[in-house]
């Protein structure tokens, strides 16, 4: 008993070494919010949807979050796509390979492949760094082949670096403020990782209403089917 | 009515329609004192339908090519009607079907199910649980993301290991100098035609062996050696319907509710049924900083890692791993203890059998985990542990002090 004490003692302590890796800010992941979630995909293919596609992403799937295929067609289209196709970037493969020495990952489903809390982090994380061929680097995902995207919006962060004895502590500066308030800009990353979430598996919320209906239609059953099995068994001593 | 008794009578002068429904439920009598671990058995058959069904659906609109597979399970998942609950029920059912084979062999370690006459059984099912392996390991790669390819990179290298033929036989298995397209088809050919067909053709005799013996129960006596003498049924046996149908029904209903709640509040279980990686299309050029196999591997998984190359050769690692699935057919046989029911060895077999569930869960968490030197000795340990458990058995099953076996099945 002692030996597996042990054994279980220096398992949890390896787990807790594993823990130390880089923090992620919670993402505001609110997929009820209607309004949020069509703000956010408006910022998606206003800034994203030019080096980026989403080609499981139909457009008029959007109308899951409120919007008519009017609206979707006047505000969100600008590639001439129609209504029912998907979401493909304006930027050809092989453009993109040579503008950033790597495709852009198509979007559809990465808030599955990475998490919401990622997503929102990195996005929040560009600082600037002269010895990267864009001028940008990111504390979340080091030499990043993207650049900063947002940056009129949040402005420009620098990367400081404060030397506490051994260990050092890195902390990203706002040097040059954008458009939007600290408080704004998160907002708005917010807003669009919600629709990154939302688009990653559009159907979770009919998933998550049906799941209640066939709980409770199981959790009725189920005293159906003891009440029977109880009236079956009453002879067997 | 009467036509019918009619028709059934028509039919039964030409196929043994009757006859099959007494041998195999009315009048196939199982012990009365079945308990929580032996639902797992019909479950197993449940989950086996499940899956068929949902796979012959699923099959309906997937696209075995290497250029369309990812996004064709994406289609399935947003553009096909009820696509989304399709694909969902078959990779929950994947997994709970192991979970439901686990507990159901480990009912059988418990409760000496594979004893004497009951081998064949045994040596039925594991050819089956070999077959679900299969079946489950080229089925992941059909979504055709990260994991599926770089874990299906994994496991068919192992077979260059092999001394000699290895690198051709890998070859061989792949059809090509790496995993791709026509891999792809030729483990979609697999999943959806030829292991189902095997593993069908399994059940039935797995079914057929033990309704030749009879089922065994919590406390490992033998039901037939007790008969009415009049009407020659064994005197703590029920029939099979209606006892265990409606009982069995009770197991299904709750195991439904389990399986419900993953498929629809949390289908991928926190990336233990569906890994994370998975949703990002296959990249032959782009390898995972960590690859691991799905949970219900990484018990073999972690033997393979335990043992360290020799000769610069992975191969004895790859042998450990088959010897840790494959000994798991001898129990039958080296098992020697006097009695067959936990409730009735002694302490030596019940300090074994914890230290094996031990070994196998530990070994199964540190499958997952990348590879520290800590985590390596204690797979050491773990898969020390688990070989001893079958190796050492004709010796500590022999001097073990057990309780004896009552004459009739208790409560």
């Amino acid at each position: 008993m002692k030996k597996i004490l042990f054994f279980v003692s220096l398992l949890a302590s390896t787990m807790a070494f594993a823990n130390t890796e880089l923090q992620l800010d919670k993402a505001p992941v609110k997929l009820s919010d209607q309004a949020s979630l069509q703000r956010g995909a408006k910022y998606f293919v206003n800034y994203c949807l030019s080096c980026h596609s989403a080609q499981a992403m139909r457009y008029n799937r959007l109308q899951d979050i409120g919007l008519t295929e009017q609206q979707i067609k006047d505000n969100l289209i600008f590639t001439g796509a129609k209504v029912g196709d998907t979401m493909t970037s304006s930027m050809s493969k092989k453009d993109a390979m040579v503008a950033f020495g790597a495709a852009p990952p198509d979007l559809s489903v990465i808030s599955r492949s990475r998490g919401a809390d990622y997503l929102y982090t990195y996005l929040r994380s560009f600082y600037r760094d002269d010895t990267r061929p864009t001028g940008w680097n990111n504390t979340v995902f080091d030499k990043v082949g993207m650049p900063h995207v947002l940056y009129e919006l949040q402005g420009e962060q620098v990367l400081e670096v404060e030397k506490h004895g051994q260990h050092e502590v890195k902390k990203l500066v706002l040097a040059k403020p954008g458009k939007m308030s600290p408080a704004e800009f998160n907002g708005m990353v917010g807003d669009l990782v919600n629709y990154l979430a939302f688009m990653g598996e559009p159907m979770k919320a009919t998933r998550m209403k049906l799941g209640v209906i066939v709980l409770l239609f199981l959790g009725g059953f189920f005293f159906v089917a003891y009440a029977l099995k109880k009236e079956f068994w009453k002879d067997i001593h | 009515m009467n036509s019918l008794t009619n028709l059934l009578g028509w039919v039964d002068a030409r196929f043994p329609l009757t006859k099959l429904w007494k041998e195999h439920l009315s009048e196939y009598y199982a012990p009365k004192n079945f308990n929580f671990w032996y639902f797992f058995g019909s479950l197993a058959l449940l989950v086996l339908v499940i899956q068929i069904v949902s796979g012959i659906f699923l099959t309906m609109n997937y696209k075995p090519d290497a250029a369309y597979a990812f996004y064709s399970v994406e289609y399935i998942m947003r553009d096909v009607d009820w696509g989304w609950l399709i694909r969902y029920v078959h990779s929950t059912g994947a997994s709970m079907f192991f979970v439901v084979v686990y507990l159901h062999m480990f009912r059988g370690l418990m409760y000496g199910s594979y004893r004497k006459p009951r081998e064949l059984i045994w040596i039925f099912g594991m050819f089956i649980y070999l077959a679900l392996m299969a079946e489950a390991f080229m089925g992941y790669l059909l979504p055709w993301g990260q994991m599926s390819y770089w874990g299906a990179q994994v496991i068919v290298n192992l077979f260059s290991a092999v001394p000699f033929v290895g690198p051709d036989l890998s070859v061989w298995i792949r059809g090509d100098y790496v995993i791709s397209d026509a891999t792809l088809n030729r483990f979609f050919a697999f999943h959806v035609v030829a292991v189902p067909l095997v593993l069908l053709g399994l059940v039935v005799a797995h079914i057929i062996a033990l309704h030749e013996v009879g089922s065994n129960n919590p406390d490992g006596v033998e039901i037939k050696k007790h008969k009415d003498p009049v009407t020659h049924i064994p005197l703590d046996g029920i029939p099979f319907h209606p006892y265990y149908t409606v009982k069995d029904i009770v197991g299904v209903v709750v195991f439904l509710m389990v399986f419900s709640a993953i498929v629809f509040f949390a289908p991928d279980l926190g990336g233990y049924f569906i890994e994370d990686n998975n949703f990002i299309p296959a990249d032959p050029l782009k390898t995972p900083p960590h690859i691991a196999p799905v949970w219900y591997f990484t018990p073999f998984y972690a033997v393979l890692r335990a043992v360290p190359p020799m000769f610069g050769s992975q191969f004895p690692g790859v042998i450990a791993m088959g010897v840790a699935v494959m000994i798991i057919f001898f129990l039958p046989w080296l098992d020697r203890g006097p009695v067959k029911s936990i409730r009735y060895r002694g302490p030596i077999y019940k300090a074994a059998l914890t230290l094996f569930v031990i070994s196998f869960l530990g070994l199964g968490y540190l499958g997952m985990q990348p590879v520290t030197p800590l985590f390596t000795l204690l797979s050491q340990v773990f898969t020390t542990i688990y070989l001893a458990f079958f190796i050492l058995m004709p010796w500590y099953t022999k001097i073990d002090k057990c309780k004896p076996e009552p004459e009739r099945v208790t409560g």
